[in-house]
């Protein structure tokens, strides 16, 4: 497969989702003695045009690596970042794609991927226990690192009312709780 | 045939909360039909401590790299590197390039020891003791280097954003060739040690195959990913720090023996081989070392309202011993905690393939199996938690896999 610079990638994006493209950035940065340069991209998108961009991504790179699924409580929404990387395998050319979504807390929910990336079940398992993120066809929708009496409907992750409550943080011994 | 269908014919043997392989805690449950094993499911968790939760709550930037480094006691130096080049990038900090060179010194020397420490744990779990012993008393000799420069054997707080906190001057330098060329002038008894003895052979080849399209499926990463034939290692594919500087290469079986089998023989070839690569970048490191400052900053207190007041966010990637470790962080100004901290361990995604790995082998096969990915739960597992769920009777301990492990040792030697 033909390797894309960073901007092209880009541009592959916007050609191939249409309106469901949001933004596309270049980050690069010069690294050590030799000045080799470190690259990532961010690629915002929107809930509608999310799976048709993991295809996207699975037809720059046969099998991209997806590291982690980051999420942040923004207060009105909760913004998921895919973290993918592409290129592997040779010197330099490896670009790390962050693939970022937003979506509003009065619909918290996204499509699994799993039908294309099989390994990114723990990291949906994750999110969906922790930020409280309904992923839509989860093939495995137990918890993963939460115990089985672990309250409903608490995330650890959010930082609004539906964050851990206050009685359930132990406050280190000599301080006062926040 | 899936498991429902064999169902009757099937008993669940749980292993775990307390680790077959490692002394740590986490839970399998095995699926088997008499011997075989026909599927795993994995329940992690065990020792969950929410240190996420924590640098996003009570830590500041500063005080977070020191919580990273206890993230795990063995990758000590992994977890802090990707945390500051995660918050260097957010904050567009640069670090000095003697700085660099340094980063990239202890991360070698963490995977020597590292890999070391595992080859033990190997040969343990098979009942080879003889060659635990030897493992660890050669790693001895890395560990005695590394609080030679660091001034401590684990958690070395060598780290700071923009930098590091020790100088390694070159007066130092003598003592580092001398241990490096310890390690050269044994090599080739451990690569005689571990690749050509029948004993090792005999329970490793073959056993717990991990073929590369399920490697590339299931996200495996590090010398397990590699010892199926992935290329991925971070100091090559996207090098950061001085690694950007030298041509890294990602070490594969075959290499050595032409093929790749993925089972976990060659996962000892891998880390065998990286021993000595480690070995190779800190020479050149030491060679081509800059001239310079180590700190961008040296003032903590003005790096703490620098960081308070930056706004943006950026993922640290370093390739740790087990793999790629991955952090991502979001700094908000006017925040002093950090808004959003993501940890990604090698392990965690190194855990996906366990059923796979584990489908067809024998319950005795377990410990090495499972051993061979070099699996670190403190690092996948961030919050405490207490597992009520496993009765004592139905558990597998340790001493009784250890014991089955040994048993098939020595059925086999005779």
């Amino acid at each position: 497969m033909e390797k894309l610079a960073p901007q092209a990638i880009i541009d592959s994006f916007s050609k191939k989702l249409g309106d469901g493209f949001i933004n596309g950035l270049v980050y690069e940065r010069e690294i050590a003695v030799k000045k080799n340069k470190f690259r990532s991209l961010w690629i915002d998108v929107k809930k509608s045009a999310f799976h048709d961009a993991v295809e996207h991504i699975c037809q720059l790179q046969e099998y991209p690596h997806l590291a982690i699924i980051s999420s942040s409580d923004l207060g009105a929404d909760v913004e998921l970042i895919y973290h993918f990387t592409i290129y592997y395998g040779e010197h330099l050319q490896e670009l790390s794609l962050g693939l970022r979504v937003k979506l509003p807390k009065n619909d918290l929910s996204i499509p699994t991927i799993t039908d294309l990336i099989p390994g990114a079940i723990f990291t949906e398992r994750e999110t969906q226990e922790m930020m409280g993120v309904d992923v839509v066809g989860i093939p495995d929708t137990r918890r993963l690192f939460l115990p089985e009496d672990f309250p409903e409907g608490v995330y650890p992750w959010r930082k609004d009312e539906k964050g851990p409550p206050p009685d359930m943080l132990r406050v280190l011994p000599g301080r006062e709780p926040k | 045939m899936t498991v429902e269908e064999k169902k009757k014919a099937t008993y669940t043997i749980p292993v775990g909360p307390i680790h077959p392989a490692l002394k740590e805690p986490i839970r399998l449950a095995l699926t088997v039909d008499g011997e075989e094993i026909v599927d795993t499911d994995v329940f992690a968790g065990q020792v969950h401590r929410g240190i996420e939760w924590i640098g996003m709550n009570r830590n500041n930037a500063i005080q977070t790299i020191y919580l990273a480094e206890r993230i795990c006691g063995i990758c000590n130096i992994c977890h802090p590197f990707a945390y500051i080049l995660a918050v260097e990038q957010a904050a567009g900090i640069t670090p000095p390039p003697r700085a660099d060179y340094i980063r990239a010194i202890i991360a070698e020397m963490e995977r020597i020891h590292s890999h070391l420490l595992w080859a033990g744990v190997a040969a343990h779990e098979i009942g080879f003791d003889t060659i635990f012993y030897l493992a660890w008393r050669v790693r001895e000799e890395i560990m005695d280097l590394i609080e030679y420069v660091t001034g401590n054997r684990i958690t070395k707080a060598m780290f700071q954003i923009g930098g590091v906190r020790r100088d390694i001057t070159e007066d130092q330098f003598p003592r580092i060739r001398q241990s490096l060329d310890y390690y050269k002038s044994i090599f080739d008894q451990l690569r005689r040690v571990f690749l050509e003895d029948k004993t090792i052979q005999m329970r490793t080849r073959n056993v717990g195959i991990l073929k590369k399209e399920d490697a590339l499926k299931l996200l495996t990463c590090g010398p397990s990913g590699r010892a199926s034939g992935v290329p991925k290692d971070v100091r090559q594919d996207q090098p950061y720090a001085a690694y950007a500087d030298f041509d890294v290469k990602a070490i594969t079986p075959d290499i050595l023996t032409g093929t790749v089998v993925g089972d976990v023989y060659d996962r000892i070839i891998v880390r065998l081989l990286e021993v000595k690569q480690s070995i190779e970048i800190i020479e050149q490191c030491l060679e081509k070392m800059p001239d310079g400052p180590i700190l961008e900053q040296p003032k903590t207190a003005v790096l703490l309202k620098t960081l308070a007041k930056a706004e943006g966010e950026g993922v640290g990637r370093a390739e740790a011993p087990r793999g790629e470790v991955i952090h991502y962080v979001r700094l908000e100004a006017g925040r002093e905690t950090l808004a959003t901290w993501k940890v990604r361990a090698p392990t965690y995604v190194n855990l996906m393939s366990v059923p796979t790995i584990l489908k067809g082998m024998q319950i005795a096969d377990v410990p090495i199996t499972f051993a061979s990915l070099d699996p670190c739960m403190s690092c996948t597992n961030r919050t405490l938690v207490t597992d009520r769920g496993v009765g004592r009777k139905f558990v597998m301990d340790y001493e009784e896999l250890h014991r089955l492990s040994v048993e098939k040792t020595k059925e086999l030697s005779q």
